[in-house]
């Protein structure tokens, strides 16, 4: 398998702080990297990055073979993200909000794809209903859809089940599985939910303090520390790097 | 340039418009509201006043011109603010859309918004107080086209502020025209200001364009030099603005903003 996302010592300073120290990492094509770490850990400014939203102090990210600094544009017409910290505007119904960012990522297909999207999300009949007033989990999948409207090659995923009920955010986990079985797409997976990463992550990377100390498959990150599940695991790695420090 | 993605960004704020009627309501209430005070104002100076007395629509023609500028300047910024305001903002920067193409698309959007709140205002006047803008004649449009330059300029000014320093900017967004309203001479002749606002008068293309309004009004001749210089320093401010936004967007990679800016 090729690498889509390849992260060679990336680095971010804000004044005298160091964000991220020179972090590397790929992911590979049909795969769901898992990025772990507490709050302030600098998953938030690496996914920053890699969107294109921050500039990065030094290194470079390779999308697709193009650097995102110099592609910009061209990466993010491939690319997508979905957040709970951010939001679709709340006036718009849904099918407005999907035309919107059909025209925003040049969808030439417009129909097709809003009828494909919404179908697989269980979103038909949502169509017509205003943004704002959709529950969290019928706005989650709308956000995903959005998400997905211009068949991104990379997801990034930022807690893409938090706040979600067990049945919604199961159904969540279910379909990016399938999707990315189907699409052979790459996905980033920040996330606190250490039974979501376990389930759909061959890989995760855990961070602390703006460096990754340590990477592995969930099994094996288990095994190698001698604890039962990959919570406790997160919080050996966060207690013993505090000690270290 | 693709013109997919400008539109894209223009039916995002068309769909917000025509969705609601309080906020169409809201575009025309003000315009109306204060064309109608200026029409009272200025027929009690037509009646009281010399320097008016021959040209009854000079103070109502220049606060419509100027609510024009106002709407436009306005408009410009209450559609970044929207973005920041709905948590789209980062929804908007992922997005493949360049920062010349988001400018496109909030000038044209704000000359609609501009334009529905002020048309019916305009109708207004002539009913209400027998004044009608169209008196400017041809060169209604390039005093219009002037101020419509302008307005961009300080909504273009005033979004990279908000761009670099988010929400906290939005004070500023608010009074920007206030504080350029005196130099702009809207409703008296420069020479009445005193000699060191008259040089920051004539530093703006405003003066020019009201000025310009009143000679065509009163003494009804052109006077095309004031309307080469409003141009001539539109230029100039458009461009300053445009690359302060370019800067403004860079600075806000650099330091984090367009990340937390909506949340």
């Amino acid at each position: 398998m090729k690498n889509l996302v390849e992260v060679q010592n990336l680095k971010k300073n804000y004044g005298s702080k160091e964000a991220v120290k020179n972090i590397s990492f790929e992911i590979k094509e049909n795969e769901i990297l898992g990025l772990l770490g507490p709050n302030g850990s600098g998953k938030t400014t690496t996914i920053g990055m890699m969107l294109g939203l921050l500039k990065p102090s030094g290194g470079k990210i390779l999308i697709n073979g193009m650097q995102i600094e110099e592609n910009r544009i061209e990466i993010l017409q491939k690319i997508n993200f979905i957040s709970p910290y951010i939001e679709l505007p709340k006036k718009l119904t849904v099918k407005q909000n999907l035309i919107v960012y059909c025209k925003l990522y040049n969808v030439l297909d417009t129909k097709n794809r809003i009828e494909y999207l919404t179908e697989k999300l269980r979103l038909k009949d949502l169509l017509n209903r205003v943004t704002g007033e959709l529950s969290s989990g019928q706005k989650n999948r709308v956000s995903l859809a959005k998400a997905l409207i211009n068949s991104p090659t990379v997801l990034f995923l930022d807690e893409p089940t938090a706040s979600l009920d067990p049945e919604i955010g199961d159904f969540v986990r279910s379909f990016l599985e399938n999707y990315k079985k189907e699409k052979k797409i790459s996905i980033l997976l920040a996330s606190h939910n250490m039974n979501e990463v376990t389930r759909l992550c061959k890989t995760v990377l855990m961070m602390k303090d703006g460096v990754i100390i340590d990477k592995g498959c969930p099994q094996d990150l288990i095994k190698k520390h001698g604890r039962k599940n990959l919570e406790e695991v997160f919080l050996k790695l966060s207690r013993s790097a505090d000690e270290h420090n | 340039m693709s013109i997919t993605r400008i539109f894209g960004l223009f039916l995002r704020h068309f769909y917000l418009i025509t969705r609601s009627f309080p906020r169409i309501l809201d575009l025309i209430y003000w315009p109306s509201i204060q064309i109608t005070l200026w029409g009272f104002i200025s027929n009690f100076f037509a009646a009281h006043s010399a320097y008016y007395n021959n040209a009854v629509g000079v103070i109502l023609t220049c606060a419509i011109l100027y609510d024009f500028l106002f709407r436009t300047s306005i408009g410009f910024n209450m559609l970044f603010l929207e973005e920041i305001w709905s948590r789209n903002f980062t929804n908007l920067f992922i997005a493949p859309i360049k920062i010349g193409e988001i400018i496109i698309s909030l000038i044209f959007t704000a000359l609609i918004r501009a334009l529905i709140g002020l048309i019916p205002a305009i109708l207004l006047t002539s009913p209400l107080f027998g004044i009608s803008i169209l008196d400017l004649g041809f060169y209604l449009f390039f005093l219009f086209l002037s101020l419509y330059i302008f307005g961009i300029t300080l909504g273009i000014l005033v979004s990279a502020g908000l761009l670099r320093y988010g929400p906290s900017f939005e004070n500023i967004a608010w009074s920007t025209m206030f504080l350029l309203a005196p130099f702009g001479c809207i409703y008296y002749p420069v020479e009445i200001l005193p000699e060191i606002f008259q040089k920051i008068a004539y530093s703006l293309p405003l003066v020019y364009i009201f000025e310009e309004a009143r000679n065509i009004l009163i003494n009804q001749t052109v006077n095309y030099q004031n309307i080469v210089n409003a141009f001539y320093f539109n230029a100039i401010y458009l461009v300053i603005a445009i690359s302060l936004f370019y800067y403004s967007f860079g600075q806000a990679r650099k330091k984090g903003t367009l990340i937390n800016i909506g949340e």
